[in-house]
């Protein structure tokens, strides 16, 4: 009997691997036209139409379909018209999981476009790899996407938050010297990858640290930390939701720093629903203006109320096929996204396969409608390298205070942006 | 025939039939397969403690979270584990802490005790705050779990093997169940269910009952929990809100209180639900505000329609239904 026991252990140790390790799977691209016809190709995306990520960014992928009937209605890239298939995983990694493995197994789509979300999109990651499906424009600012050795299917589109936080870091050392510093973050890799960004430039000035969870709506504690350690400067790496929230905390307890915000948090239409929004939940009217003027926010895609020629053609496609929704850098976001796109499909050719996709992101030739350049190259898989940064005036207008700057995740230097940049005339996209 | 033969015998047939339908079902639809398999089993353990017992937990979610974490934790960091040690150390922390909550909840009763579990699993998932080192803060956990044998790696698809695996276990956990609760221990938590002063008159443990039952919960819980995080290769804090704790508890409702049948239809309606009020809503593009709170809708309003014309579940109209057939032959 006891012999018989051992057996049996002896079998199962023998039978089963770890369940950690790897084995060598070949990385590399699989069924290289999936989801590809003649006529139209289809890709999906996983995006929070419901749940806490919602009131931020539900609107996105409103935007990027209207490109895309756009780039439909004037024939498609190469007589292909582009099939967009939205997946709500209301911002949890699990559904995430299921969504994705849907549009993978099920659907077959051609590539992951813009999935949103660090904590849900890091889950998916390893499987669309593993899979061979091209994963490309995520909708978040982790430097985890760039990793073109470890996943050589995925590419990032935003800044990162850690060029961004250095251009911010390289502003208030300029624009408020000696001043004392506290950050707001966001418990995960938006606050350690922003973090980061800060420590390279002014580590020295900061004086507090507080995080903040996600699925905690109170941020009453965080923000008295910060007055009492004589913060006069608040930088927020939040999302929407808890720019609103730390802004209308400060103001309940009368401390009145400067706020500056990272651009997944600054979009001041957003800001401005979500503060009406809360103050009347908090039965309080209050003035939005009041609130936002002053505020310091960073940028990468042509700002919404500027006459910049992609903000025209945005307004053109916004008014002929999301008349109702309102026309945010949310939606523009979207948009962008989209249309760069459909510049990668037709930068990849009419014979379209998945390695072709590839390479014309690697390729280093798209000039999106962003105010700074891609790092996309063979050995780099970083979206845009730069930022902006403006204030809101006291009508809530933005004004662009620093022109675009650019720099790496390293200790490599914040420089002026290159000024020129292709005009949708240019790119000439469809027509 | 003994009883656990007889439900050996049953569990056996269960996973032939499972193979069978994942041989002919696409592989994401062996991931839905996969997802019933492991709420079948949360779902079981939770109608053990509330309909046999009548313990309620709304708190259920917190012992999927210790499973899934431990199951993530295990992989990441002692990855030379099989993937069954895992779900075992999973199935042994969630008991422990099932046993330290039965402790505790043994003496309350009603309200009191809901709102204890309830404070579970709304607190529970906040350590991964306090430890975002380890646990990974709101991001959660992330890995990908490798049990395929070698011999068979290319020959069956991976989610086939995990929908394999799940029900595999799930079913040896039933069996385990169901053994526990047609025999002694059984009767005794129905009698405490019915009445503890009775019960205790009878000779029944009342406090050793009770914490034995959120034991064999919890251990449900944490094993479902532990192979969710097989199946999906994620775990993180979002997963496992008060919510999902709220629709386990429903889906006991929904299938029918104590069954352990019941608790297969309670899964069913979870992972299907939800699944098919999205794409109703999604294909007939339905305006957002409808589409998002659609599936939410559908499943309040099966669930009220359940308990006000079936107020024993799906199961109970369905042994009605059977007994009825078999007088009438007779």
């Amino acid at each position: 009997m006891r012999i018989l026991a051992l057996g049996v252990v002896a079998v199962l140790l023998a039978g089963c691997g770890g369940a950690g390790e790897s084995g060598d799977s070949a990385a590399g691209v699989r069924n290289e036209t999936a989801g590809v016809t003649d006529t139209s190709v289809l890709i999906g995306t996983h995006q929070p139409l419901t749940g806490p990520a919602a009131p931020g960014y539900a609107t996105i992928s409103k935007g990027a379909q209207a490109v895309y009937s756009y780039v439909n209605d004037g024939g498609g890239i190469h007589g292909r018209k582009i099939d967009y298939r939205v997946e709500d995983d209301g911002y949890n990694p699990t559904r995430t999981v299921e969504v994705v493995k849907k549009l993978v197994l099920q659907d077959k789509v051609f590539a992951l476009v813009g999935g949103l979300g660090t904590p849900t999109h890091s889950k998916v990651v390893d499987f669309l790899t593993a899979e061979g499906v091209p994963d490309v424009l995520v909708s978040s600012g982790a430097l985890a996407w760039d990793d073109p050795q470890g996943s050589p299917m995925t590419f990032g589109f935003q800044v990162d938050y850690t060029r961004e936080a250095k251009i911010l870091g390289t502003h208030i050392a300029e624009a408020m010297p000696g001043r004392k510093v506290g950050v707001l973050h966001q418990n995960d890799d938006v606050g350690r990858d922003g973090m980061a960004g800060l420590d390279r430039v002014i580590k020295d000035a900061i004086v507090s640290r507080q995080p903040y969870d996600p699925a905690n709506a109170d941020v009453l504690p965080q923000l008295t930390a910060l007055r009492q350690s004589g913060a006069e400067v608040v930088v927020c790496e939040c999302v929407p939701a808890f720019t609103a929230l730390a802004i209308l905390t400060a103001a309940r307890l009368g401390y009145k720093p400067q706020f500056v915000v990272s651009s997944i948090g600054a979009d001041v239409t957003t800001l401005t629903g979500l503060l009406a929004d809360f103050g009347k939940r908090a039965g309080a009217e209050v003035s939005v203006p009041a609130l936002l003027s002053g505020m310091v926010g960073a940028g990468y895609l042509p700002d919404v109320d500027s006459d910049d020629p992609w903000t025209t053609l945005f307004k053109e496609i916004h008014a002929k096929y999301i008349p109702d929704v309102a026309l945010t850098d949310t939606v523009v976001f979207g948009m962008a996204q989209a249309y760069t796109f459909a510049q990668a499909l037709k930068e990849a050719g009419r014979d379209l396969t998945r390695s072709k996709l590839l390479a014309a992101f690697e390729s280093g030739k798209l000039e999106g409608p962003g105010m700074t350049p891609f790092a996309f190259s063979g050995e780099s898989h970083a979206g845009y390298t730069g930022a902006y940064v403006f204030t809101v005036d006291s009508e809530v207008r933005t004004n662009v205070v620093r022109e675009p700057m650019v720099t790496d995740r390293g200790d490599g230097p914040v420089t002026p942006a290159p000024s020129s940049r292709k005009t949708p005339a240019e790119v000439a996209l469809v027509g | 025939m003994p009883a656990l033969v007889r439900h050996l015998l049953w569990a056996l047939l269960a996973l032939v039939l499972v193979v069978a339908l994942s041989l002919v079902i696409d592989p994401f639809t062996n991931v839905r397969l996969a997802s019933v398999g492991y709420y079948l089993l949360a779902v079981a353990g939770l109608t053990v403690l509330t309909g046999l017992t009548g313990q309620v937990s709304l708190g259920h979610g917190a012992f999927l979270f210790l499973g899934a974490y431990t199951v993530g934790l295990l992989v990441i960091h002692a990855p030379a584990l099989p993937i069954w040690v895992d779900l075992l150390a999973a199935a042994a922390v969630s008991g422990i802490a099932g046993a330290l909550t039965g402790a505790a909840a043994a003496r309350l009763h009603g309200p009191y005790l809901a709102g204890a579990t309830l404070a579970l699993a709304v607190g529970l998932p906040a350590v991964t705050q306090r430890f975002p080192e380890l646990l990974g803060g709101s991001n959660g956990l992330g890995f990908t779990v490798s049990s395929l044998p070698p011999g068979l790696v290319g020959v069956v698809p991976t989610t086939r093997w995990q929908a394999w695996v799940v029900w595999a276990t799930a079913l040896l956990a039933l069996v385990v169940l169901a053994n526990l609760t047609t025999g002694p221990l059984g009767r005794q938590m129905r009698a405490v269910r019915d009445d503890e002063v009775s019960a205790a008159l009878a000779g029944v443990r009342v406090g050793r009952t009770k914490v034995l039952a959120f034991l064999i919960s919890a251990v449900c819980g944490g094993l479902a929990g532990g192979l969710q995080a097989f199946l999906l290769g994620t775990a993180a804090p979002g997963s496992f809100t008060p919510a999902l704790s709220l629709a386990l508890l429903a889906a006991v409702v929904l299938g029918g209180t104590g069954s352990l049948w019941g608790a297969l239809w309670g899964a069913v309606a979870l992972v299907y639900l939800q699944a098919g009020a999205e794409e109703f809503a999604h294909g007939f593009d339905l305006p957002t505000d409808v589409a998002n709170f659609l599936p939410q809708a559908v499943y309040g309003v099966v669930l009220i329609v359940v308990v006000l014309v079936l107020p024993n579940g799906v199961h109970g109209v369905l042994r009605k239904f059977s007994r009825r057939r078999k007088e009438s032959t007779v």
